[in-house]
């Protein structure tokens, strides 16, 4: 894992470095923009069936007036910053295949492709006498789309569990989740570009993603609480607070997609299942951090103190509960939660930008209300039921960039019927 | 730094017609939020119904402007209808989630490919705004500085500001409106007098709604081109902006905190640009000033809601929330 890494780190320096020199070198009829004038990419890499990279082949996507023309690296990989998200017809020019190198049959080419929410668009070619082409069947493909998912669902989940431990032992409903999302994979991409160590990295961003918590229950929530505010006037102080910290990130870290070191790597194939690495490590990661929050909620005195407040902070007060420290210890632990799933959602994308987090804060809020306000296991279900359905209403003839809508709708559907949610009580909807 | 310009071009966001259009947004939400208690996080969702509704009415059946109106306030209420049904028996939070997810379901739905021939996806519509300008009364020639279209718009704008601001004050004076406001307030003391609480909420949800959608087409017109980007969840949130520093529970704070919300972004652009470009600020360059923008609106958000939540012109006694 750890060469596997490492090798895909240095094929992304390779391609920081050479992919604008290829282009500057390609003489293209179209004036070709440079990649840092877009915010959305659409890329690939360009391997042989011996996995051999292919060099100097030209690539062009096109939509509407807009055309884009790069060649691929020494190191196979390709890259064409592109205006807008939207559908582009990708061409792959056979003539400027190195001898021998045919595409293989039922290879597609030129073909559409589509966004999908994401600001980087994959596009593989296949090569080679021999390969096919394989049309993936519809039980194989709902397989995988069922476990991304899952993968998905689990990441949602780290996120919502801290919005809802939240939501329960404050009652605030607070918008400024997302940016906690997105902090976590800010912190990854800044402490690894000073050089920081991959591990120390990641730890160090999840502890920011706490203090970040901590920060925020210090210096505004609990002043607030003092002063009694209202859980609405609350609710939109912390609509200021996303919008704020959503463009302070902007400021620094620019509009442009990143990736975090490893977010390259190709699918593997595991039993039935085709999946890629940093997806199963994602979704054993939440699975077993998940897992542990439960424990520590259901098991230790500290998680009854906390189920406490969340029932009643009046009553856990009077039962010599601190309450200030139990809702100080869920604020970093909320934001903790929030900056291990924005890393996790940064592979998933892939790709770190400034607003990953409030793509993604209505899913969350989703997958809370399905599961019933203030609850976590809720949360925990309602998350994965989102994950799951986004992913599977793509196999099911739903256009990619619908997908976010068919969640959302669920969850209004859910409020009609089931307003307390799957696992909430009656009393809590008012 | 030509602080004569820059003066004058803050001057001008105040009439502008984007700023006419947030007034009308911001009033709908003061119908919504201010006056009812209704926590709409989707207004953004009513502008796009409205937009959406004439630019697609206009280009793809060809009807006359009016019909036009027409059918983007049928779809305005529909869609308040839509959203009602389900939440205004819910706690405050709820419709505000569910608000929120409509807007951007109705976002998704006009910015997916699928539908590229009728809404044009993520490149949006344009070329809808000829039967408006063909209403232009005004001969061709220097308005105050603009040509007879811009003053055109500018008339019909804050026209339609004018009338929606002394039907929302007739409105919210009449009986009717103190049940609303009654509302607000407690609504069981309200449904312990008989009245039909629901049935008033979801009048209320409707009436701001159609003032969304009104605010969608004044937002259009003058760019004569309607995009699903500007249509995201921030636009609701700088409409709350606006309506909190006017004040809540008012008719005309919702207008004048449009206009200070515009002057103020003008302003800051102004300023900032100007030291870039002389060289006092180094630290930042012209997108970063733009962000910087963004900052001080979330800020300002927040502390008016800390510090004043009444606004400028609000009463404190008349907040939706004690």
């Amino acid at each position: 894992m750890r060469l596997l890494g490492a090798i895909s780190a240095s094929i992304l320096a390779i391609l920081l470095v050479t992919a604008p020199a290829s282009q500057a070198a390609s003489p293209s009829p179209t004036p070709s923009p440079s990649n840092q004038t877009f915010q959305n990419n659409i890329s690939g890499f360009l391997r042989d069936d011996t996995r051999a990279p292919l060099a100097g082949v030209t690539i062009t996507a096109k939509s509407g007036d807009f055309t884009g023309t790069t060649k691929s690296a020494a190191n196979g990989s390709w890259n064409i910053g592109v205006p807008q998200q939207g559908t582009y017809t990708v061409e792959l020019d056979e003539s400027t295949l190195p001898e021998g190198i045919k595409l293989a049959d039922g290879q597609e080419n030129p073909r559409d492709v589509t966004f999908s929410q994401t600001s980087n668009l994959s596009v593989i070619f296949a090569f080679g006498k021999g390969i096919v082409v394989q049309q993936q069947d519809f039980g194989q493909n709902l397989l995988n789309r069922l476990v991304a998912g899952l993968s998905f669902g689990l990441l949602l989940a780290l996120a919502s569990v801290g919005l809802s431990l939240i939501f329960g032992t404050t009652g605030l409903t607070n918008f400024a989740h997302g940016e906690m999302v997105t902090l976590g994979a800010v912190l990854v991409f800044a402490f690894n570009a000073i050089g920081l160590p991959f591990w120390l990295a990641l730890i160090l961003s999840v502890l920011g993603g706490g203090l970040f918590g901590y920060a925020q229950d210090r210096g505004l929530w609990r002043p607030l609480r003092r002063r009694g505010t209202g859980l609405v006037p609350m609710m939109i102080v912390s609509i200021g607070l996303a919008l704020a910290v959503r463009y302070v990130i902007q400021f620094y870290f620019g509009g442009a997609t990143q990736q975090l070191p490893f977010a390259q790597s190709p699918e593997i194939q595991l039993g039935p299942v085709s999946i890629s690495p940093n997806n199963l490590w994602s979704l054993g990661i939440s699975a077993v951090v998940i897992a542990l929050i439960g424990i520590v909620l259901l098991k230790t005195r500290l998680g009854k103190a906390t189920r406490a407040v969340a029932d009643n902070p009046a009553l856990a007060a009077a039962s010599g509960i601190d309450v200030d420290a139990v809702i100080r210890l869920v604020w970093i632990t909320g934001g903790m939660l929030a900056s291990l799933g924005g890393i996790l959602w940064a592979y998933y994308r892939p790709g770190v930008t400034f607003d990953m987090g409030s793509a993604i804060l209505l899913l969350i809020f989703a997958g809370v209300t399905l599961g019933g306000l203030g609850t976590v296991f809720g949360a925990l279900i309602g998350s994965v039921i989102v994950g799951i359905f986004v992913e599977l209403t793509t196999v099911f003839g739903l256009a990619a960039d619908l997908k976010y809508v068919g969640a959302l709708f669920i969850m209004i559907v859910v409020l009609l019927f089931r307003p307390q949610g799957i696992l909430g009580r009656r009393e809590r909807v008012g | 730094m030509d602080f004569g310009f820059i003066l004058a071009s803050a001057a001008g966001e105040i009439f502008s017609p984007t700023t006419a259009a947030y007034a009308l947004a911001a009033l709908g939400l003061a119908v919504h939020f201010g006056y009812s208690g209704l926590l709409n996080f989707g207004q953004a969702g009513f502008m796009a119904v409205g937009a959406y509704g004439f630019a697609i009415s206009t280009l793809s059946f060809g009807v006359p402007f009016f019909v036009g109106l027409l059918i983007a306030i049928i779809a305005s209420s529909i869609f308040a209808l839509l959203l009602g049904i389900p939440t205004l028996r819910l706690r405050a939070d709820y419709l505000a989630i569910v608000t929120i997810a409509a807007a951007e379901i109705v976002r998704y739905i006009v910015t997916t490919n699928q539908l590229t021939p009728v809404t044009g996806s993520a490149n949006g519509l344009a070329a809808f705004e000829g039967g408006f300008y063909a209403m232009n009364p005004f001969p061709e020639g220097s308005y105050f500085g603009m040509n007879n279209r811009d003053f055109f718009i500018r008339v019909v704008g804050w026209g339609l500001v004018a009338i929606c601001c002394t039907l929302v004050w007739l409105l919210m004076r009449s009986p009717w409106g103190r049940v609303l406001k009654g509302i607000r307030e407690d609504e069981n003391a309200v449904r312990s007098l008989g009245k039909n609480v629901y049935a008033y909420k979801m009048q209320a949800l409707i009436i701001g709604g159609i003032l969304g959608a009104l605010a969608g087409m004044v937002f259009t017109l003058p760019r004569g081109a309607v995009q699903p980007a500007n249509y995201g969840t921030e636009l609701t949130f700088f409409l709350y902006t606006c309506l909190l520093l006017g004040g809540l529970g008012t008719v005309l704070g919702p207008v004048v905190g449009a206009m200070i919300f515009w002057v103020v972004l003008s302003l800051t652009q102004g300023i900032l640009y100007g030291l870039i470009e002389s060289g006092a600020v180094t630290w930042l360059n012209t997108v970063q000033a733009g962000q910087l923008r963004y900052i001080l609106v979330g800020v300002a958000l927040m502390l008016l809601m800390i510090f004043r939540p009444q606004g400028v012109f609000g009463n404190k006694k008349e907040l939706a929330f004690a």
